[in-house]
């Protein structure tokens, strides 16, 4: 087996505040816009840097959005700076208008999504954001795994035209992929090769997808291991190719089963290659307050319950 | 000095389009269309430094957001009449495969439109960007803008406007189409909002009233007045007072012709009372 290297924990909104910061260095038409959450953004390195292109916009999520599809006009790639829940459900008509209908060139980048946003609760703890955006037009998906990932895809969605959403999380977690490494928009990554079972993973899951496949691969069980950071579109060749190999499949994400990943993925198979799937995913509810280890835990997010639905799918096969 | 000759009967013909693309396809809100006739008409033909041949940044131009996208009859006619594209395309408004959808949007391609508007409220926002961007550039352009007075209803209209004063965005001269009526009926009745001009005001923008908005030399002299006071710390809001239904009798006034097409006959009388001035489409 493959082993991957956890090289400290760190989160993923620093990779793009980090990744944002030097996109100011580099492209001067890339200005950014946030809504009263600079530091929780890691923006701050940015707005020191280049105050005329940094828009602090307050408490105006509407506001920003509709400022951000107007800065386009004139050849600026705005940055938009929010909370998951703030970027997507409360603006959505916002998004769905200006942005994605008006083919306007938006990153609308997302902090804090998903359960492990911890003690705040499910009033900002939103897990249906993947599939509001992914059912626009021309919206791109990511959802990316550690610090560097989110730093690189940053700097890769600057250079693609069109709308994306770019989905990272408050907590430190475990940092493995590449430094510096490249980021390709639609193209899933191979992070083990095996032959029982796949298991395909988004965001903060990733990492917990590698480390059921240790604790499968101990067990007898050989698990591939795919990193879906990019929702839509999404890497359909690599998913067939995968359950074509080992004939069962897992998805694992931070969100709604309803709307999310394991959606996208049920459609690519029943379409071309019906195959048992299960679904590591919440379960059509809301969070609530706790850790992000106690909430992943409770909700069934992490490594265990990884193992448990490959265990039962391989059963299905 | 405006031609307002010229001006007046490039009015007429925009209303005979409006009335004319509506009734077509049995849809379409002819109402507030025909209220902006002048107001548009003098915007593109007198105001604005633009360029029909359309390149969607419009870098050292001046820019255009029509907000209260429903309005779309008289900004096509406007933009096909000013140029941006054959005037022969106004026949197909509303109709499969249009690129003058119901609401007017970029997503077709058709020149002259930079951001698809309908869902109200978002314009302004939109606006106060383009007029960041500008200034980025180093463009010393103005940023224009069109909205209902019904439409201030929605509350993303009042973060632009605190957003914009705060901010001191002055390139942007934003027109409130006062027409006092709604789809279901007068604005005070629906939803009373009081002193609009001390709204804007209280909230730090300058205010310049235009009493006759169906006036075309009223229009031109306030949207001077808004310029000359542009530029100066603060956004520029004109109130632009007009008649909804203006120029056809049987409209006038009413918020019944908001979103109602005229049947053949009242087609006909509408078309009387506003002469062809350069040939129908």
């Amino acid at each position: 087996m493959k082993t991957y290297t956890n090289t400290g924990n760190k989160d993923t909104r620093s990779g793009f505040g980090d990744g944002l910061t030097e996109l100011g260095q580099k492209n001067p038409n890339v200005v950014a816009l946030c809504a009263d959450l600079t530091g929780s953004l890691k923006m701050n390195e940015f707005e020191k840097n280049h105050p005329e292109r940094f828009f602090q916009v307050g408490i105006a999520e509407a506001n920003m959005m509709g400022m951000a599809a107007g800065l386009t006009i004139g050849g600026k790639i705005p940055f938009t700076g929010t909370f998951a829940n703030f970027s997507t459900g409360r603006v959505y008509d916002q998004i769905r208008q200006s942005i994605a209908y008006s083919d306007k060139n938006v990153k609308i980048c997302a902090s804090h999504a998903g359960l492990t946003l911890g003690e705040d609760g499910a009033t900002h703890q939103i897990l249906e954001d993947i599939g509001l955006m992914k059912m626009l037009p021309g919206m791109t998906v990511i959802n990316t795994c550690d610090y560097n990932q989110t730093k690189a895809a940053t700097l890769a969605i600057a250079d693609h035209h069109g709308p994306v959403y770019l989905r990272f999380g408050r907590p430190k977690v475990a940092n493995f992929t590449p430094e510096n490494g490249e980021f390709h928009i639609g193209k899933a990554v191979m992070l083990q090769e095996g032959t029982d079972v796949t298991l395909v993973a988004t965001g903060h899951l990733v990492w917990e997808a590698l480390e059921a496949a240790k604790t499968l691969n101990e067990q007898g069980i050989s698990a591939e291991v795919i990193n879906i950071h990019t929702i839509k579109p999404l890497d359909e060749d690599a998913i067939i190719k995968s359950i074509q190999k080992t004939g069962c499949i897992v998805t694992a994400e931070e969100h709604n089963y309803l709307g999310g990943l394991g959606e996208s993925v049920a459609r690519t198979l029943a379409q071309h290659n019906p195959t048992p799937q299960e679904f590591v995913a919440t379960q059509d509810t809301f969070g609530e307050s706790g850790t992000p280890e106690e909430l992943l835990e409770k909700y069934g997010l992490n490594a265990t319950s990884i193992v448990e639905k490959a265990l039962k799918v391989i059963g299905r096969k | 000095m405006a031609d307002i000759q010229h001006l007046t009967n490039l009015v007429s013909q925009v209303r005979r389009d409006i009335v004319r693309q509506v009734h077509a396809v049995n849809s379409g809100h002819p109402g507030g269309s025909l209220g902006c006739a002048e107001f548009l008409v003098a915007l593109y033909n007198e105001i604005m430094v633009h360029d029909p041949s359309f390149n969607m940044d419009g870098k050292n131009e001046d820019l255009f957001f029509l907000s209260n996208g429903h309005i779309s009859p008289v900004f096509y006619s406007v933009l096909a009449r000013a140029g941006y594209f054959p005037v022969s395309e106004l026949s197909t408004f509303r109709k499969l495969n249009t690129r003058l959808q119901g609401h007017p949007t970029t997503h077709e391609g058709l020149p002259g439109v930079r951001i698809a508007s309908g869902s109200l409220g978002q314009g302004l926002s939109v606006a106060v960007g383009a007029a960041q961007a500008k200034k980025l550039n180093g463009d010393d352009k103005t940023i224009f803008t069109l909205h209902g007075d019904g439409e201030l209803q929605e509350g993303q209209n009042w973060e632009a406007i605190m957003y914009a004063a705060a901010k001191k965005v002055d390139n942007l001269i934003a027109t409130i189409d006062v027409n006092g009526q709604q789809i279901d009926g007068s604005t005070d009745h629906v939803l009373d909002m009081g002193s609009l001009k001390g709204k804007f005001e209280a909230f730090g923008w300058k205010v310049v009233t235009i009493e006759k908005g169906n006036d075309l030399a009223s229009i031109i002299a306030g949207m001077q007045e808004a310029i000359s006071l542009s530029r100066k710390q603060t956004p520029i809001c004109i109130l632009l007072h007009t008649e909804m239904g203006n120029g056809v009798d049987f409209m006038m006034g009413s918020h019944k012709w908001h979103g109602v097409a005229p049947n053949d006959e009242q087609l006909e009388a509408a078309l009387a009372q506003n002469p062809s001035t350069l040939a129908d489409y």
